[in-house]
C-alpha cells in the first residue's frame, strides 16, 4: 500500500512534533525533552549510591518515570512506523547530489534508515564503523548533558520559549555535525 | 481559581538557590518558598537539580506523573512521537547527512515548523495563562548562562561536542530509541556508548566549564 507506505511531508511532521511541546506543559506541567532520560537510566543503575557520582544521586523514579515511559512510547512507534508502515528495503528518497556525495564516500546501499556499510553489527568490527556508532553514541550522550539538553529539549522546546542559551547550544550542534559532515567523513572514508 | 502555589523550587535539602550553572532546562519558575518538607532523597548538596526537581517530588509524582493513568498518556505520546519521527524519515541517518549538506529543505521544514508550532503554543499558554490539567502555573525559567569566563561555555562547549556525535550516529536521543523499537539493533551498542558518554560526563562534570 504506497499511500500507508509514503513518508509524510515536512509540514505535516513538524507542527505534530511541535505540538507535543503544550502537550507535555498542559497535561502534566513537563519540558519536552529526551536526553535527560540517558541521565535517568545512568541514575536508574543497579549501582551501589556511593558509587554514583553526585550528579547520578537523585530521585530518578519520581523524576524520569514519566521520560522514560514517554522514550520507551517512541519505542513502540518506531516499531509501528518501521516494521508496519515502511518499506525497508526501500532506498530513501534523498536529492541527487546527496547520492551522489555518499557514493563518493563509497556508500552506495541506501536502503533502510541507516548506512548498512557503516552503522551495523559488522560495521561494528571495522575501526570507521565502531567510531561512528560508539563514538557517535558517546558524544552525543557526553554533549548533550553539558549542553543541558538535546535536538528536542534545546531546538524545539528551548528555541520555542526563545532561549538564547539554545540558540548557543543549537548552533553548537551544527558547528559539530557540519565539521563531521564536510571534514571528518570525507577523511575516514575517502 | 485559587491562588497557584510553585510547582518547582531547587531541591537541595536547606532551600538554598544552587550555583546558577546548574539551571539549564525549562524550569517552572521559583517563587516563595515552599513549607519545607522532609528531605526523602540522597540528594547531593548541590546540582542535584538539572532536570527540574521539585521539593515535594515523590509525593507529586506519584499523585500526577507517575500514576498509571498519566504514564499511559506520556506513553501514547511518545509513540505518536517516534512513529511521526519514522514516517517523516528523521530517524535516517542519511536525511541528518543530507541535512548538513543543505541539499534538502526537508529536516529543515520540520525543524522549522516544530518550533513555530510550539513557540506559537508557548505563546497562546503564556498570554491565556493556561494552567496544567492539575491547575498548576505554567511558567518557564529562563536558562542560565552559567559562571563561566566565556558566556554560555556549556552550550558551546556541549552543543559542539553533542554535534558530532549527532553527525556521526545519524541519530540524536529520541531517534536512536524508534531506530531500536524499530528492529536496527546495533542502536543498542549505540545507547550503551550515550550511557557511557553521560557516566563520563557526570564523573567529569566539576571539571567542565559550564
Amino acid at each position: 500500500m504506497p499511500v500507508v507506505q509514503d513518508p509524510w511531508p515536512w509540514y505535516v511532521a513538524g507542527p505534530l512534533i511541535g505540538l507535543l511541546v503544550p502537550a507535555l506543559l498542559v497535561f502534566g506541567g513537563k519540558a519536552f525533552g529526551l536526553s535527560a532520560n540517558l541521565r535517568h537510566a545512568c541514575a536508574a543503575l543497579p549501582v551501589p549510591e556511593r558509587s554514583k557520582p553526585g550528579f547520578l544521586r537523585y530521585d530518578w523514579r519520581s523524576a524520569g518515570t514519566w521520560n522514560l515511559v514517554f522514550a520507551l512510547g517512541i519505542a513502540v512507534g518506531g516499531f509501528v512506523g518501521i516494521r508496519l508502515l515502511s518499506d525497508p528495503t526501500a532506498p530513501l528518497a534523498i536529492s541527487a547530489s546527496t547520492v551522489a556525495a555518499l557514493a563518493d564516500l563509497g556508500v552506495t546501499d541506501l536502503a533502510g534508515f541507516v548506512p548498512a556499510q557503516l552503522v551495523s553489527w559488522a560495521a561494528l568490527a571495522t575501526p570507521v564503523g565502531a567510531l561512528m556508532v560508539l563514538g557517535g553514541g558517546f558524544l552525543v550522550g557526553f554533549g548533550a548533558r553539558w549542553a543541558g539538553g538535546c535536538t528536542s529539549g534545546h531546538a524545539i522546546s528551548g528555541l520555542a520559549a526563545l532561549q538564547i542559551p539554545s540558540l548557543v547550544a543549537v548552533v553548537g550542534f551544527f558547528v559539530g555535525g557540519l565539521a563531521v559532515t564536510h571534514l571528518v567523513l570525507p577523511l575516514l572514508l575517502g | 481559581m485559587q491562588t497557584p502555589t510553585p510547582l518547582y523550587r531547587q531541591a537541595d535539602a536547606d532551600g538554598a538557590a544552587p550555583p546558577a550553572d546548574c539551571v539549564d532546562t525549562p524550569q517552572v519558575a521559583v517563587a516563595e518558598p515552599l513549607a519545607p518538607s522532609a528531605p526523602h532523597v540522597d540528594l547531593p548538596p548541590e546540582c542535584a537539580d538539572v532536570e527540574q526537581v521539585p521539593e515535594d517530588l515523590r509525593d507529586r509524582a506519584l499523585a500526577e506523573g507517575n500514576a498509571p493513568l498519566a504514564l499511559a498518556v506520556y506513553g501514547l505520546l511518545g509513540a505518536g512521537l517516534g512513529l511521526v519521527f519514522t514516517k517523516s524519515q528523521v530517524i535516517s541517518w542519511f536525511r541528518i547527512y543530507e541535512m548538513f549538506r543543505f541539499e534538502s529543505f526537508h529536516m529543515y521544514g520540520i525543524i522549522g515548523s516544530a518550533v513555530a508550532t510550539a513557540a506559537l503554543s508557548v505563546w497562546v499558554i503564556q498570554k491565556l495563562k493556561l494552567t496544567t490539567v492539575h491547575g498548576e502555573p505554567i511558567e518557564l525559567a529562563p536558562k542560565a548562562w552559567g559562571d563561566s569566563r566565556v558566556p554560555g561555555a556549556r552550550y558551546w562547549m556541549g552543543g559542539i561536542t553533542f554535534g558530532l556525535g549527532w553527525a556521526l550516529l545519524g541519530a540524536c536521543p529520541g531517534p536512536l530509541v524508534a531506530l531500536l523499537g524499530g528492529g536496527v539493533s546495533v542502536m543498542a551498542a549505540a545507547l550503551v556508548a550515550a550511557l557511557g558518554g553521560t557516566w563520563t560526563y557526570a564523573l567529569l562534570r566539576d571539571r567542565l566549564p559550564h
